[in-house]
């Protein structure tokens, strides 16, 4: 059968034949014929072999096993090891057979039923057949002893709480001579130590030393053809004892202190210029590695690691590298005087060396070495492959970030790798990118040049597009004026219309994603006010894209456009420089911390003017905006700024499409008077925690920089931020003085906040019989000449209040005080008594 | 341990396998798929591990067949790869200057010999000399009963 099938020349004909045959087959399974069973069952199997099904030989297999005669009983364990797998239902079946036949006075029987078993018996299976291999392990065959052996290490398997049964006749499995029984009973009992600590001790305390005295024996013994592989007599054995040792060792000190000269013996004595040899060195090295500290064990141990490394066998170097992993954690020194051949593996044209190089390579790494390291990574990263240069560049990204020893270098960096392969690198990468350059500001010129230079060169690596639009858009008038030059570098000429050139440049190709463009558009809009002689051909740019078929871009063009065009007195001041992006807070939340506090020094507010309710002023705030959502573009706002401005977290925090709003500032000042339910306490001693987040008008005070305006994402109450700043705040604070607290009964109402463009009133009472919460109505009251729309108040408190807030009663401000809106406000201090609410 | 063994030649056709670790029959068809794919496209000069889902697959190219095993992250890689040397030299012993066509038409035997050779995924016998013992007394065995069942039979039918 087999020749006809392999005569077959195509799929289809050889489909033909099988099916036939399989047809042949199940006629013949259907009349019982007993003689060619055996034959169809092989049939079968070579069928399943092909891949074709072939569920209806399961019962066949058993009748087989079921039979008396040895031929049979063969190809039946067979066609059952081979069609059938452990989780199949009918295996239970042959349970009784395997019970018969392991006790059958055949040994070559007991050896099939125990290799059935051993490879594929169940949970169940093992529990019921496991006295019986106890049992066999005790048989005066040894074959048939090799063989329970390795059935127990498999029944311990799959039912580990059976290993304290086993430990007993595995011991003295360990006195065997002959080797196949020797091999099998050390794996036993590893397997054992493994599977159970009673075991590990037990075998600790007796047979280290009987393990001891076998390896020293099989390793001093004189050639002996049955066992030699490459001159060395038995290595498997040698190894198994090796990893027995191991197990044993591990931890405990005088365990090792017995192994420690046959180690040594081993390690020095072993020839390595066969594979059999190189293998037996590689289990002693880790198991030195592993076991309690020798010094000088260990020295040889790395010595023969390097040997290894320069091994032209890849396989060596391969193993090698594997160990020097491991070896780190414990001799980090000794291995970095091999940098120098790991820095060649990293460069193998072995896809599996380079991996394993470049991981040890990343772990070798410390502040000392990290400066050339980079560099020959890098240098490796132009010449590397595709697939290779996604994970060089993750890998090399994080060891800039961890190790750079001053900002240059950093910047230096990573302007390198964008350029070969911004591509590759990840989102969160050219983030922190940007926020160590704007935290470096004397290195501000000098990054906005490199970065012009760079992008002559390679415009399309995305990364590094959009990481240099952003420079150039902030720092434009620096890299015209030359200002900042340090010494290092060389003068250039570049005029304004250049400037404008290149972001034009990048919205125009083709190849530009849609946050490219995006940020070119904002690019483009400061450049317009910092560079007012260009004013005309920016707007032409801008206006281009007014008809785009994306809503973001169309957007924005249309927006920027506006404020070109007819808020030219504003606009110096909508794009102005971004403060400082705090990198601690950024590192902070990029760790996947609480999102919600912007430390104090990130000034919450830009120096916007007053008053502008222009809700288009927002997208400024919106420079880095990526999460493009579909809010209008007063999504973005002051309190987000810095979250906006990473991107970081998409959240739903940028959708807010509040416009302004109340710088909490005055609320601030509000939740003083909320302490109500203490004694007199001066109003600028509490400092207020309650703070309306968000949505922060651009007020004209300075102080309000300090303001540290956690952004409270979807008005969740939580404010971890520390109050005391605020403490200085409101002492800073000008426009909204103080007021003193009335202790009585009669709540004042304050005026929270009131500024050129709104004001907001906060009335205070407390529901009666409930002296825990204080309800608040904020009345909003708009004082500009434009109307507010899509106007949300949010607020936020510290965790011992409780915050209710309820819907307003309309979104929308008319202007110029003829209308208001009110929201009410329930605070609950649960606290009461104890704390203020302050 | 050893994990599964899969033995397939260059144009991709599987000539044996043996499963030392629960797969189930998809799985196991997914498996051998991709392992094929990763090892026939690997090149000469490479080292014989590949790292795959987590587990290692020591591989050795004899001639037309790539002999795979798959072990546990911490086993002996080196080690591995003599036994599949090992398994090589005892079919070569057994069936005398082993060929592909040998064991696609007695896949059978060479079953069995994996059978002394490997349980429960660990080396059973390091001893050529007694694994082929082994299975020549059991193929002897075989051939004893072969025997007598067609004496019986030519019996049954003088009888008749």
């Amino acid at each position: 059968m087999i020749r006809a099938i392999r005569a077959c020349k195509t799929a289809a004909e050889e489909r033909g034949v099988v099916r036939k045959e399989c047809a042949a087959i199940r006629a013949a399974i259907n009349e019982n014929d007993n003689d060619y069973r055996h034959r169809n069952l092989a049939k079968l199997m070579f069928i399943h072999m092909l891949g074709y099904p072939t569920h209806f030989g399961q019962m066949e297999c058993l009748k087989l096993i079921a039979s008396s005669e040895f031929p049979e009983k063969r190809i039946g364990y067979l066609g059952l090891m081979l069609l059938l797998d452990e989780r199949q239902e009918v295996l239970m079946l042959v349970t009784n057979s395997l019970k018969q036949d392991l006790n059958h006075s055949n040994q070559y029987i007991v050896g099939l039923a125990l290799c059935a078993l051993g490879n594929i018996c169940s949970a169940e299976m093992a529990r019921d057949l496991a006295p019986e291999v106890e049992r066999l392990l005790q048989f005066r065959d040894p074959n048939t002893r090799k063989k329970a052996a390795l059935c127990a290490i498999r029944i311990i398997r799959k039912v580990p709480d059976l290993a304290e049964n086993f430990i007993n006749p595995a011991a003295a499995l360990l006195k065997e001579k002959h080797h196949g029984v020797l091999i099998t009973g050390v794996q036993l009992c590893t397997d054992l130590c493994k599977a159970s600590a009673d075991a590990l001790e037990y075998f600790r305390e007796k047979c280290t030393e009987g393990l001891v005295k076998t390896l020293k024996d099989v390793a001093n013994s004189p050639y002996a053809p049955e066992y030699d592989i490459a001159g060395i007599t038995d290595p498997f054995l040698h190894i198994r004892l090796l990893k027995l040792l191991r197990v044993l060792g591990q931890g405990d000190a005088d365990a090792s202190d017995l192994m420690n000269d046959i180690l040594a013996q081993v390690a020095t004595k072993t020839e390595s210029n066969k594979n059999a040899g190189n293998a037996i060195l590689y289990e002693c090295v880790e198991t030195i590695m592993s076991i309690e500290d020798n010094g000088g064990l260990r020295v040889l141990a790395i010595n023969i690691l390097g040997r290894f490394l320069s091994n032209r066998d890849n396989n060596i170097r391969y193993v090698a590298l594997n160990m020097l992993m491991k070896a780190i954690t414990v001799d980090a020194q000794a291995v970095q005087r091999h940098r120098a051949t790991i820095l060649e593996c990293v460069k193998d044209s072995d896809a599996s060396i380079r991996k394993r190089a470049l991981e040890l390579v990343y772990l070798l790494i410390n502040e000392s070495n990290v400066k050339p390291l980079t560099k020959e990574l890098i240098d490796y990263l132009e010449v590397s492959d595709q697939e290779f240069k996604g994970d060089l560049t993750a890998k090399i990204c994080s060891l800039i970030a961890k190790f750079s020893p001053e900002k240059i270098w950093y910047i230096d960096q990573m302007l390198k790798v964008l350029s070969e392969a911004g591509n590759f690198v990840k989102d969160e990468v050219w983030h922190a990118l940007i926020v160590v350059i704007s935290n470096a500001s004397d290195l501000h010129g000098y990054t906005v040049r490199a970065l012009y230079r760079a992008l002559q060169t390679s415009v399309e690596q995305e990364s590094l597009v959009r990481v240099a639009v952003w420079c150039i858009g902030e720092y434009g008038d620096m890299l015209v004026k030359n200002v900042g030059m340090l010494d290092i570098e060389d003068p250039i000429t570049v005029t304004e219309s250049d400037a404008v050139d290149i972001i034009e440049l990048a919205i125009k190709r083709h190849t530009s994603d849609l946050t490219t463009k995006a940020m070119s558009l904002i690019a483009l809009l400061k450049l317009s006010s910092r560079f007012p002689s260009c004013s005309e051909r920016i707007q032409d740019i801008i206006v281009q894209n007014r008809g785009n078929l994306v809503l973001e871009l169309q957007q924005r063009s249309i927006e920027f456009n506006s404020i070109i065009q007819k808020h030219q007195n504003i606009r110096s001041a909508l794009v102005e420089r971004m403060p400082v992006l705090d990198e601690a807070t950024f590192i902070g939340r990029r760790a996947g911390s609480m999102p919600a506090t912007v430390s104090t020094s990130s000034g919450a507010s830009l120096n916007l003017p007053n008053g502008v309710a222009k809700p288009s002023a927002a997208p400024l705030v919106d420079l880095l905006d990526l999460s493009l959502d579909d809010a209008p573009a007063p999504s973005s706002s002051g309190g987000d700024f810095l979250q906006d401005l990473l991107g970081v977290d998409l959240s739903p925090a940028s959708n807010q499409s509040g416009t302004n709003q109340a710088s909490k500032t005055g609320t601030d000042v509000l939740l003083d008077l909320l302490s109500i339910e203490t004694p007199p306490v001066q109003s600028s001693s509490s400092p207020p925690d309650v703070l309306s987040s968000i949505q922060h008008n651009k007020s004209p005070v300075a102080s309000l920089e300090e303001l540290a305006l956690p952004s409270s994402l979807s008005g969740q109450a939580t404010t971890p931020v520390a109050a005391a700043p605020m403490m200085d705040l409101l002492d800073g604070f000008v426009s909204n003085p103080p007021k003193p607290e009335n202790n009585g009964s009669v709540y004042p109402s304050v005026v929270a906040f009131e500024s050129g463009a709104l004001r907001i009133t906060f009335d205070f009472s407390k529901p009666p019989g409930n002296p825990q919460t204080t309800s608040i109505q904020a009345t909003f009251t708009n004082l500009s000449p434009s109307v507010y729309s899509d106007f949300i108040f949010q607020a936020a408190v510290p965790k011992f209040l409780q915050l209710h807030l309820d819907p307003a009663s309309s979104n929308t401000l008319p202007a110029t005080g003829n209308g208001s809106i009110t929201q009410n406000l329930r605070v609950t201090n649960s606290q009461h008594g104890k704390i203020p609410s302050k | 341990m050893i994990h599964f063994v899969i033995l397939n030649n260059r144009q991709g056709k599987v000539r044996l396998t043996k499963w030392y670790s629960t797969y189930s029959q998809k799985e196991r068809s997914k498996v051998i798929r991709e392992l094929t794919g990763i090892i026939l496209s690997r090149g000469p000069k490479l080292c014989n591990f590949v790292e795959w889902r987590g587990l290692k697959v020591v591989y050795k190219r004899y001639a037309g067949l790539y002999f795979s095993m798959c072990i546990d992250q911490d086993d002996n890689e080196l080690e591995t790869l003599d036994i599949i040397h090992h398994y090589v030299e005892m079919l070569d012993r057994y069936f005398l200057n082993v060929c592909e066509l040998d064991l696609i038409y007695n896949f059978h035997k060479a079953y069995y010999i994996l059978d002394e050779l490997l349980l429960a995924g660990e080396l059973q016998e390091s001893s050529r000399r007694t694994i082929a013992r082994l299975v020549a007394a059991q193929d002897s065995l075989v051939e004893t009963a072969r025997e007598q069942a067609s004496l019986l039979g030519d019996l049954v039918k003088q009888a008749m």
